[in-house]
Order: structure tokens, then C-alpha cells, then sequence
């Protein structure tokens, strides 16, 4: 049985469905991530979770048993507010004590865990200063001690890391991976970073307006996204509106408006005429000079319009024969060369007859 | 460069301050300092002073001889406590159901707190006499009481409010999520949060309490009278001005001496508090 379980799930206010019909099974020592951008419902879904806010249909069970009418004080789990929502008043140690006091912990067991907690978010030294006196990333850690510390069931963070500049997020990413492996708690876990999806959760639900549109593991999502949205959302990626003009086991020939004929797989039956869109992510795609050789099947004239150098990898926006832009990401591996085509460059693009997926309409 | 740019700076620091000190020099400083030489000079012939340089401490001789003087510097500070507790206790729902409220509403809400400033004083407590007579409780303590906290309240009120509506509602939330009840949300987070709007507010009150004359005067009985009508008595009755004097420089003592100790506590108390004050 899973540990949490969400069955059409509801809410609206007034006209706006802020949730619609989501159902989610998340399993026991998951990182389970809620993906989508702004707006999506994700801070809603938590609070129906948390206790704060009611679900208009559906329920959710905890353990097999429905959550309906258990106020968020007597619900087994805790959350991880984005603001933090530290108490001002209570000084580290205090603050990570409060849950431990709620469920009425001994004094010496008190004490005893509250050590142990700040140890394990590195925050020994910190434990008499006042929330006012630490830095972001310190009450960051602060505050997920505090929700660790009595050991909930599950734990719910609202985009913890939102508030960390790019460096720290990074390494708060490396951190909550090793911290949700040693405790083994039950992490549910909302962004609107896919990057940070990708790179902590076992499995991504990604939304949008208020359903989920996609539900896997991080690189399933990333190499199969069931349709446009998900594929947008998720990583660059090149979109082209094709036609279906050959079907036969598990192969396809795609046409793309002015390109030829694409070849691609696709175990799914599908009929020819369809309309739908190829999928192609930049690093999948090669880019030669016009003397070196590449015998794949997926190869296309072009000329280079845009460069962008990233460092580790340089982004080549190519056109092709009638306007359409394809973009190729080529990794700078050799050293003291940093770029292997100019703007103005005729280049062969190619890639191979599996790199891409068809998307249906 | 830097030199020409900050002089005039300084001078506008000047400009802007020298008005108010000035003010504050010549109608707080210099009268503050007439009463306490007032309190060591002998009473003139005619009561207010006698001419200069007689100096004495008869005033002082007089009021810590008769316990009398003591007691109605207790009974005033008894009453002053009591009625900054009553107000507490008031005020304090009042503060939060106006901090929860709508945004749009407050303000209206928060006006009519302030609104009974608009009438008179001594009006308002005439309409006291007026509703305390038929019950038959004029002229009692608790008259003064009821007409203390009744002027005293919204001092209280807009602290507090002011206070409370700054608290963070996640605070609530996070608590609740961690385990806390109702009861316990208000007492580990609410309250201890609100304690600076709580300490001023009871500086607003306790203070002018003690030198309140009207209100014991008007309300109360022959044997309600408070500091303030000693003092007002003496200036203004008897004439006997290093009496009142010396009166007033215990009472000023007395509160600063209070406000000090209060401020110590509350420094070693509230900590983390400062960012919500
Ligand atoms: N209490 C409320 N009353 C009315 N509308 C609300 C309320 N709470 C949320 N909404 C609306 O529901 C939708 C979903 O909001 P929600 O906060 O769940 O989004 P989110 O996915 O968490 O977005 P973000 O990434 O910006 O935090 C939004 O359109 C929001 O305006
Ligand atoms: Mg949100």
C-alpha cells in the first residue's frame, strides 16, 4: 500500500479550478517532486495534504486511511515553508525543539535530538543564535531540521530552496539528497525549477493548471515526455509540427514542413496522416562541417545563425533549408578550441533515428 | 569633493534638529528644572515661594512624615496597575479581532478606537456620572477604575494592534503544522511576539494614570484621591508650592525608576522580537 494516497483531488475558487482531478500514489521513502510552472496548484495540493485547506472532491489517505476532518496539528507530518516561517522569538535550538515539545518528548530526549538534528544539518555552532542572526541558507537548514526532527512520516516542502542564490541551491540540492537518504523520510517536494526536479526526486509529477500532465522518473520524463507541454517544460528542446507519412513496426517517417522526411521509432500504433510534433533535444544533435563525413539517416543542410558559448558546451542555432531552426548542443571538449563552427558556417545536422520522439496532438 | 558634500549635510542635521531641542529646552527642560528647585525652597508668605535664597527641606520633612503621602502613592500605583491590567485584558481580543480583519475594514475599525477623542474629556466623563449615578456606584474605587481604563483603552488598543497586525500568518501555520493547538499557538507564538506591544501600551497607560486627576476627582470618593490630586491640590489649593514639587519629583522618580527596570526586563525577555516592535 502506498504510503499517501491522493484520489481526484478538487478544488476550486470560485470559477477557478486550482486542482483538478489529480490522483498520486506516492510510496514510502520517495523524493517525489510536484513540477510545473507558476500558478500550476502545487502549493494548493500541499496544503490539502498539510491539513490547511480542504479538497472540494476526492480524498487523501494516509496509510489507507482518509485525512478528511484531521486538523494539520494532528496530522503525522510536517511542512517546509518557502518563507521558512521560523519563529523570531525561539532561538535554533528552541525552534527545532517546538515540534519535539507539541508531542510532549521528555526533556532529555528533547535535548538529545535536537543535538543529533543539528548535527546532521551541520548547525552545531549555531544552536543559541536568534533566526534574525542567520544567514538564508542557515535558516533554510534550520527549518528543515525543524521539520525532520520528530521523525513525520511525511515531510512537505514548498519551494524550500526558492530563496538561495544559485550557488547555494546547488549545494542545498546535494544536501537534502544525502539528508532524505539518511533519514528516510518521505520527501514531497514542490518546484518550479525542472532542473532541480530532475536532479533530486525519484519520481516527478509535472503539472499544469491544476493536473498532472505527466507522471515518471526523472529520465523517463526527460527522454520521453508525453507531449509538447512536458517536453517544453522539461530541458531545451527542439519542437517541429510534422505529418505522419510512414508507419511500420515500431519505425516512422515523419515530414516536417519544408525539412523531408524525418525517420524516427515509436512502439505505439500509429496511423499515417496523423499530425503531430517531433521532439529533438539539442545534445542529441551533431553538427559537421561540410567536408566531415556522418552516415546517419537524419541529416540536414544548414547554416549557422546564432552561436551561444556556454563554456562546458556551445548552443548552435542552424537553419535549414526553408526557415526552420534546429538547435544543436556540441560539448567543448577539445581544449584550445573552443568553437567548431561560425556564424555563417555551412554545417550538416544530423542525428540518430531514435533520438527523437513523435508527440501526438 | 567629499568635504563640500557632507558639510551642508551636517548643517541640514543641524537645521532640521535645533527647532525641536530648542522647543524641548525651553517648555520641558527649564520647567522640570524650576519644580525640582522648587521642591528644596520654603513656601512664601502668601503660599508659592518664598524670595530667593531661602532654601529648605521642610517639603520634604513633611511628606515622609506623614504616612498619609505614602499611602496615596501606593493606592495610585495599585490603581495605575490595575487599570493597565484591565486595559491589557480589553484590549488585547480587541487588537487581534481589528489585526484579522480585512484589510479595508481596519483602518474604519481602528477610527472608531480613536473616534471618543473627537468629544471633551471632562464630557465624556460627565456621561460616566451620568450612567454610574443611577447604578449607584458613583463615587466608589471602582468608578475611578471604570473612568480610568474607560479614558486609558485605546492607548492600549493601537499598540497592540499595530503589533499584532505585523505578525507573520505562516508563523501560525507552521506552528500548527508542527503540533500545536489553538491554545498553545496563542500562548508560545502570538503572545510572546506581541510583548513589545504589550510594554508599550502599558507605558501609555500606567503612566498618565498616575498623574490623572480629573477623572478620581469627579468619580471618585473623598477617600479615592491619587498623586495627581495631591499635586494639583497643592499647586493650585494650598499654594504650597515646594510641597507639590517635592510630590512631583517623587512620582517622575518613581516612573522613571519603573520605566528603566521594565526596559532591563524587557531586554533580557524578548529577544527576537525586535524585528516585529
Ligand atoms: N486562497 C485562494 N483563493 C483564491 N485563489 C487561490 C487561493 N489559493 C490559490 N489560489 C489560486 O489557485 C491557483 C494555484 O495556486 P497555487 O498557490 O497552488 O500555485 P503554485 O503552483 O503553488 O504556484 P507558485 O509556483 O507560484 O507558488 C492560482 O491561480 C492561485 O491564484
Ligand atoms: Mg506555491
Amino acid at each position: 500500500m502506498a504510503l499517501l494516497e491522493i484520489r481526484k483531488l478538487t478544488r476550486r475558487f470560485g470559477a477557478l479550478e486550482a486542482v483538478k482531478d489529480v490522483s498520486l500514489a506516492i510510496e514510502a521513502g520517495e523524493f517525489f517532486t510536484l513540477l510545473g510552472p507558476s500558478g500550476c496548484g502545487k502549493t494548493t495540493i500541499l496544503r490539502m495534504i498539510a491539513g490547511f485547506d480542504a479538497p472540494d472532491e476526492g480524498e487523501i489517505l494516509l496509510d489507507g486511511v482518509s485525512l478528511a476532518g484531521v486538523p494539520p496539528e494532528r496530522r503525522p507530518l510536517h511542512t517546509v515553508f518557502q518563507s521558512y516561517a521560523l519563529f523570531p522569538h525561539m532561538s535554533v535550538a528552541g525552534n527545532i525543539a517546538f515540534p519535539l515539545e507539541m508531542a510532549g518528548k521528555p526533556k532529555d530526549e528533547i535535548r538529545r535530538r535536537v543535538k543529533e538534528t543539528l548535527a546532521l544539518v551541520h548547525l552545531e555552532e549555531k544552536t543559541e543564535s536568534f533566526p534574525h542572526e542567520l544567514s538564508g541558507g542557515q535558516k533554510q537548514r534550520v527549518a528543515l531540521a525543524r521539520g525532520l526532527v520528530n521523525q513525520p512520516r511525511l515531510l512537505l516542502l514548498d519551494e524550500p530552496l526558492g530563496a538561495l542564490d544559485a550557488k547555494l541551491r546547488v549545494e542545498m540540492q546535494s544536501e537534502l539528497i544525502a539528508l532524505q537518504r539518511e533519514v528516510g523520510i518521505t520527501f514531497i517536494f514542490v518546484t518550479h525549477s525542472q532542473q532541480e526536479a530532475l536532479a533530486l526526486s525519484h519520481r516527478i509529477a509535472v503539472m499544469r493548471d491544476g493536473r498532472v500532465e505527466q507522471l515518471d522518473e526523472p529520465d523517463t520524463l526527460y527522454s520521453a515526455p508525453a507531449n509538447r507541454f512536458v517536453a517544453d517544460f522539461i530541458g531545451k528542446i527542439n519542437l517541429l509540427d510534422v505529418e505522419v507519412v510512414a508507419s511500420s513496426k515500431a519505425r516512422l517517417g515523419l515530414r516536417a514542413a519544408g525539412l523531408g522526411e524525418i525517420a524516427a521509432t515509436d512502439p505505439r500504433p500509429i496511423t499515417v496522416g496523423e499530425r503531430g510534433a517531433f521532439a529533438l533535444r539539442p545534445e542529441l544533435v551533431r553538427v559537421f562541417g561540410r567536408r566531415e563525413s556522418a552516415d546517419l539517416k537524419n541529416r540536414f543542410e544548414g547554416t549557422v545563425r546564432e552561436l551561444l558559448y556556454l563554456g562546458d558546451v556551445t548552443l548552435y542555432k542552424v537553419e535549414l533549408a526553408d526557415g526552420c531552426v534546429i538547435e544543436a548542443m556540441m560539448p567543448n571538449a577539445a581544449p584550445g578550441r573552443a568553437k567548431f563552427h561560425e556564424v555563417g558556417d555551412v554545417v550538416t545536422v544530423c542525428w540518430r533515428h531514435d533520438a527523437g520522439v513523435y508527440l501526438r496532438n | 569633493m567629499s568635504a563640500p558634500r557632507t558639510q551642508p549635510a551636517g548643517l541640514t542635521k543641524w537645521a532640521v534638529t535645533l527647532p525641536p531641542t530648542l522647543f524641548l529646552l525651553a517648555f520641558f527642560l527649564v520647567p522640570a528644572l524650576i519644580v525640582v528647585v522648587a521642591g528644596f525652597r520654603e513656601t512664601g508668605e502668601f503660599g508659592g515661594l518664598a524670595p530667593w535664597p531661602q532654601v529648605s527641606l521642610d517639603a520634604w520633612r513633611f511628606l515622609l512624615g506623614d504616612v498619609i503621602y505614602l499611602e496615596v502613592f501606593a493606592r495610585s500605583f495599585l490603581v495605575a496597575a490595575l487599570t493597565t491590567l484591565i486595559c491589557i485584558v480589553l484590549a488585547y481580543p480587541l487588537a487581534w479581532l481589528i489585526a484579522r480583519s480585512p484589510k479595508q475594514r481596519r483602518d474604519v475599525l481602528v477610527l472608531l478606537v480613536i473616534l471618543p477623542f473627537a468629544s471633551n474629556f471632562l464630557v465624556r466623563i460627565y456621561a460616566w456620572i451620568m450612567l454610574l449615578g443611577p447604578a449607584n456606584l458613583l463615587y466608589t474605587p471602582l468608578a475611578v477604575i471604570v473612568g480610568m481604563v474607560y479614558a486609558h483603552l485605546p492607548f492600549m488598543v493601537l499598540p497592540l494592534y499595530t503589533n499584532l497586525e505585523k505578525h507573520d500568518p505562516a508563523l501560525l501555520e507552521a506552528a500548527q503544522d508542527l503540533g500545536a493547538n489553538a491554545w498553545t499557538r496563542f500562548w508560545r507564538v502570538t503572545f510572546p511576539l506581541s510583548l513589545p506591544g504589550i510594554f508599550s501600551g502599558s507605558a501609555l497607560v500606567f503612566i498618565p494614570v498616575l498623574g490623572m486627576f480629573a477623572a478620581p476627582e469627579l468619580l471618585g470618593g473623598t477617600g479615592d484621591i491619587l498623586i495627581g490630586n495631591l499635586i494639583k491640590e497643592q499647586f493650585l489649593d494650598n499654594r504650597d508650592w515646594p510641597l507639590g514639587s517635592a510630590l512631583a519629583i517623587m512620582l517622575t522618580a518613581c516612573v522613571l525608576a519603573l520605566a528603566g527596570l521594565s526596559a532591563w526586563a524587557a531586554k533580557r525577555g524578548m529577544h527576537g522580537t525586535e524585528a516585529i516592535t
